[in-house]
């Protein structure tokens, strides 16, 4: 579309509707580009963001290369820093989270999709998005002040009591540590697992349902066997959504975790998580290198989220053929 | 669309809002660090607003490391710090930066031990050991065999320290270095280390916070936290064999012996002073101011308050636990608030 | 019935019961909360807590009043950088567009959505702060602005899509070109939807801690203009449940009850009243 205003047309045709016609294009072309200025600025920022992280992590990146994710000292007066414990702690917590929150968020979903009457079922999920919304400092305060003692004067007592073989529940109950930020962090990534898993649930065909009743099976055979099967892959995308949130959530993981770089076998035990770390250190480390080792955890956290998503987007790209559609965010 | 208009009416209402709360004439300093000082600068930064009403001055008690870092990332007029600066750190800073010994504080060991109100003593290898992850139950003989007739429970030491760059754990960990070879060589000194052991709390706030909250817990916080949260705090063993309780006396005490071999720039430590009195866990702590203005306004006005701040602000010190700075120190920084250009 | 039958009907049911459980569980969480902050920051909650400033440490009373009117200075910027570039770049991805940018876009957008706000915080600490060498509101409405952009960009070309082709090819036949179609047919009829998008976006972001802590920093005073560092209700709440001061904890539970207030208040509201009626009821 180069129309580029003809300077040699004569000026009397100014006003003619050929010309007044040409000048609308241009706005066209005004507004066009003007649309895609702010597309190219997200562009930019993202670039940016990423340059930035880069460039600013360069000391760490040379000094400890790809030693740096898997050493296991974080000790700024010896200038050694090593991601491992950050990973860990965040990789933990999200595990943990997802054990509790995939069956209970899957199970209210197929609640939502198949059984609960339609006027319950939106409410429920209006109920379901609200939660999503809820500040991660507010749970972090619920957390602090509620779940922690409870963790360590009744839940953890009861664990050790009765799952203390485990290497995973045993050592002192502080209330803080692993377990209870991923029990926080499990309430709040519930929200995104169910709703996700209720739309690909109900995007399943409804004759692959009707058929199987049809033969005679039971709500909860078809459910299980036919719909839940066929939505799959829409599900895995829900749970790596999910976990991309909880690798990067922030304050209410600060909040409950311990603060302290340790890999620990057992659950009990405070850890720290990239983002916490970050959280803690990032305005008060003292020095470039240890600045630039926290931007370098940054950069961690980054690509690790960066993929997750990716593969979560296609994962329910592929199972829905409304993929295009808002994903809840 | 009448939402849209509700709302351009509220956006311009708090525009204007803003624009009425900012009065003309005001002179705004921002300052962060230290949370150890944090309850007595709070107090004199909100009395010396008092009588200079065009001035505020905004601190945020983010811990010694960020008072450092964001002063030399000149993002704060000035900042704060328990542990002087180390060379290095000076040789970044593009304008000379200049240390104010302010007030002097004690990190203490503070409990929380349900059910035992008697106060502990500790030793000094009792702290290193603890910390060092190597004494780990209440009951261990280090600990019971200075606390005569006390029931120490057979429980496991939560220790709890800073999770930030921080003074206080500079003063603490300077103090392990000195009474300790094993801690100097493994840990060493600095306003964040690589604990051996324990939960991280952020700042002076935190770690009290968590020591409140986690039964059989030990950390270390400044004195005033203690108090003002009723956290109990033991006595320690100085250098001279006595055990002895943080507070105004002793801390001075600690003081005292140190004022007399002042260097020009003020860093000094005193943790594990000389003298029997002494509580050998104190520290002067700093503002960190830089020693060149480009605003003179602000230079102005941070040279009147550091003059008030020796002579007058020096008075609301004991109210809060914090001793005064001995009367050779002061006399030595009236002389260098004239090297604030 | 034969005993396979008996068994397959009882699984049946304990399974259906089962999913029910999960969804009582989740949504009960909700109310769990709610109920919870009402209960310990409902009492706390009191003219002086709106009016007043923060008194120094240590000392009782005080209230937020900074905090409060921080947050909505945040979000106005928010708002003012956020929503004109998500709102143009989504009319750009629905009505303009090739073939490589508006993929592009698309995925850098979701991409930008799942960036842990932690690490947007930096960015801005290093591209605002770092540069004026000031903790500002700017620095901070800049962060959540960066937070806004993809939210509604994806919201705004959604909407737009759902508007029927139908009435893009009407204008055309009246002789309307495609900015004059787009600025008085599609924008006005998918306009409700939008703002859903935008205030939800931005309900979002006002609950944002970590991006916060590094760029608007705290303030103990009102903060004039716009360089000046600023106290947030987020922040706020962040330090004060970390505290070690009973009155501290106090004020947290009062401040989390009005941030969680103001959050849900726009989402019910929003969604009940502005979404009713649009191809999408769900956000």
């Amino acid at each position: 579309m180069a129309n580029t205003p003809n300077a040699a047309a004569p000026a009397e045709l100014a006003w003619s509707p050929r010309a007044l016609l040409r000048r609308m294009r241009d706005a066209d072309e005004i507004a066009h580009l003007v649309t895609l200025i702010a597309a190219a600025t997200l562009l930019l920022i993202t670039v940016l963001l990423v340059y930035q992280l880069w460039i600013l992590s360069a000391e760490s990146r040379h000094r400890f290369g790809w030693s740096f994710l898997v050493t296991r000292t974080w000790d700024p007066v010896a200038g050694e820093f090593g991601a491992l414990p950050f990973v860990f702690g965040t990789l933990v917590t999200s595990a943990v989270a997802l054990a509790l929150a995939v069956p209970l968020g899957v199970g209210a979903a197929i609640f939502l999709a198949e059984l609960a009457p339609p006027k319950l079922s939106s409410s429920l999920t209006f109920v379901s998005d609200l939660l999503a919304a809820v500040p991660s400092v507010i749970y972090g305060l619920l957390g602090v002040f509620l779940l922690v003692p409870v963790m360590r004067t009744t839940i953890q007592p009861a664990l050790k009591k009765t799952l203390g073989f485990l290497p995973l529940f045993q050592g002192p109950a502080y209330g803080i540590g692993f377990l209870t930020a991923g029990i926080v962090l499990a309430v709040m990534i519930v929200p995104f697992v169910l709703s996700v898993s209720r739309e690909v649930l109900l995007a399943v065909p409804r004759d692959q349902r009707e058929a199987a009743l049809a033969l005679g099976a039971t709500k909860w055979e078809s459910t299980w066997k036919v719909v839940v099967p066929a939505a799959r892959i829409g599900i895995f995308g829900s749970v790596f959504l999910a976990l991309a949130r909880a690798l990067g959530e922030t304050m209410a993981v600060t909040m409950v975790i311990g603060n302290n770089p340790k890999i620990a076998a057992s659950l009990f035990s405070p850890g720290y998580s990239i983002a916490a770390v970050l959280a803690n250190e990032f305005s008060e480390a003292t020095g470039n290198l240890y600045l630039s080792a926290l931007i370098e955890l940054g950069l961690v956290l980054f690509l690790l989220t960066f993929v997750l998503n990716g593969l979560a987007r296609l994962l329910i790209l592929v199972t829905t053929a409304r993929g295009s559609g808002v994903l809840p965010s | 669309m009448r939402i849209v208009k509700t709302f351009s009416v509220l956006a311009v209402l708090l525009a204007l809002a803003t624009i009425a709360v900012a009065q003309g004439g005001q002179i705004l300093l921002n300052a962060a660090g230290a949370t150890f000082p944090y309850p007595m600068y709070s107090k004199w930064f909100d009395e010396y607003h008092k009588i200079h009403s065009n001035v505020q001055i905004n601190y945020q008690s983010i811990g010694s490391g960020g008072g450092i870092r964001q002063l030399l990332d000149k993002t704060v007029d000035f900042g704060a710090s328990d542990g002087p600066m180390n060379d290095d750190q000076l040789k970044q800073a593009t304008v000379p930066i200049l240390h104010f010994p302010t007030v002097l504080g004690a990190d203490v060991p503070s409990y929380n031990l349900p059910g035992v109100s008697a106060e502990l003593n500790f030793t000094p290898e009792a702290l290193g050991g603890i910390f060092l992850g190597k004494i780990t139950k209440w009951n261990d003989p280090a600990i019971t065999s200075v606390n005569p007739g006390v029931k120490l429970p057979s429980e496991d030491i939560v220790v709890v320290h800073r999770s930030d760059g921080s003074g206080t754990t500079y003063i603490w960990t300077d103090y392990l270095s000195k009474i300790s070879p094993e801690w100097q060589q493994k840990v060493g000194k600095a306003t964040s280390v690589n604990w051996p052991v324990g939960l991280g709390g952020k700042g002076n706030e935190g770690v009290a916070g968590l020591v409140q909250q986690t039964p059989n817990s030990l950390g270390y916080v400044e004195l005033i936290y203690a108090i003002q949260n009723k956290i109990a705090y033991g006595q320690v063993k100085n250098s001279s064999g006595v055990f002895v309780k943080a507070d105004l006396a002793s801390v001075s005490a600690a003081a005292a012996a140190a004022s007399k071999f002042m260097p020009d720039d003020f860093r000094v430590s005193i943790t594990n002073a000389e003298g029997k009195a002494a509580y050998p866990i104190s520290s002067f702590t700093w503002l960190l101011i830089p020693a060149k203005f480009t605003d003179t306004a602000k230079r102005d006005v941070v040279k009147d308050f550091l003059n008030w701040m020796m002579t007058q602000g020096q008075q609301d010190c004991e109210a809060l636990s914090y001793a005064k700075l001995p009367k050779e120190v002061v006399a030595l920084e009236m002389k260098a608030i004239a090297k604030i250009q | 019935m034969s005993a396979r039958m008996i068994w397959r009907k009882a699984v049946n049911v304990t399974m259906l019961s089962l999913t029910g459980l999960c969804a009582l569980i989740t949504v009960s969480a909700l109310f769990f909360i709610l109920g919870y902050l009402l209960w310990n920051g409902g009492k706390d909650l009191s003219w002086s807590f709106f009016t007043r400033l923060p008194a120094p440490v240590g000392e009782l009373g005080g209230g937020m009043a900074n905090a409060i009117l921080g947050t909505l200075k945040l979000l106005l910027l928010a708002a003012l950088f956020g929503v004109p570039i998500g709102l143009l770049g989504g009319v750009y991805l629905a009505e303009f567009g090739g073939r490589i940018m508006p993929f592009l876009v698309r995925y850098t957008a979701d991409l930008l959505n799942g960036v842990p706000s932690i690490v947007i915080g930096i960015f801005a600490y290093a591209m605002v702060v770092m540069r004026m060498h000031h903790f500002s509101t700017l620095a901070g409405g800049v962060a959540l602005a960066i937070m806004v952009i993809p939210t509604v960009l994806r919201n705004t070309e959604s909407f737009l899509r759902d508007v029927p082709s139908a009435w893009r090819e009407g204008s055309f036949a009246l002789g309307a070109n495609k900015w004059r179609m787009i600025a008085t047919v599609v924008l006005p009829a998918a306009a409700r939807g939008i703002l859903t998008g935008v205030l939800l976006a931005l309900a979002r972001v006002a609950g944002e801690t970590a991006p916060l802590l590094f760029t608007a920093f705290g303030n103990r005073y009102w903060s004039p203009g716009w360089m000046q560092p600023t106290s947030s209700l987020p922040v706020v709440i962040y330090t004060y449940a970390t505290g070690p001061y009973e009155d501290w904890h106090r004020q947290a539970w009062a401040a989390g009850l009005v941030l969680l207030g103001l959050v849900l208040a726009i989402n019910i509201l929003v969604r009940a009243f502005l979404s009713r009626g649009t191809a999408h009821e769900r956000l």
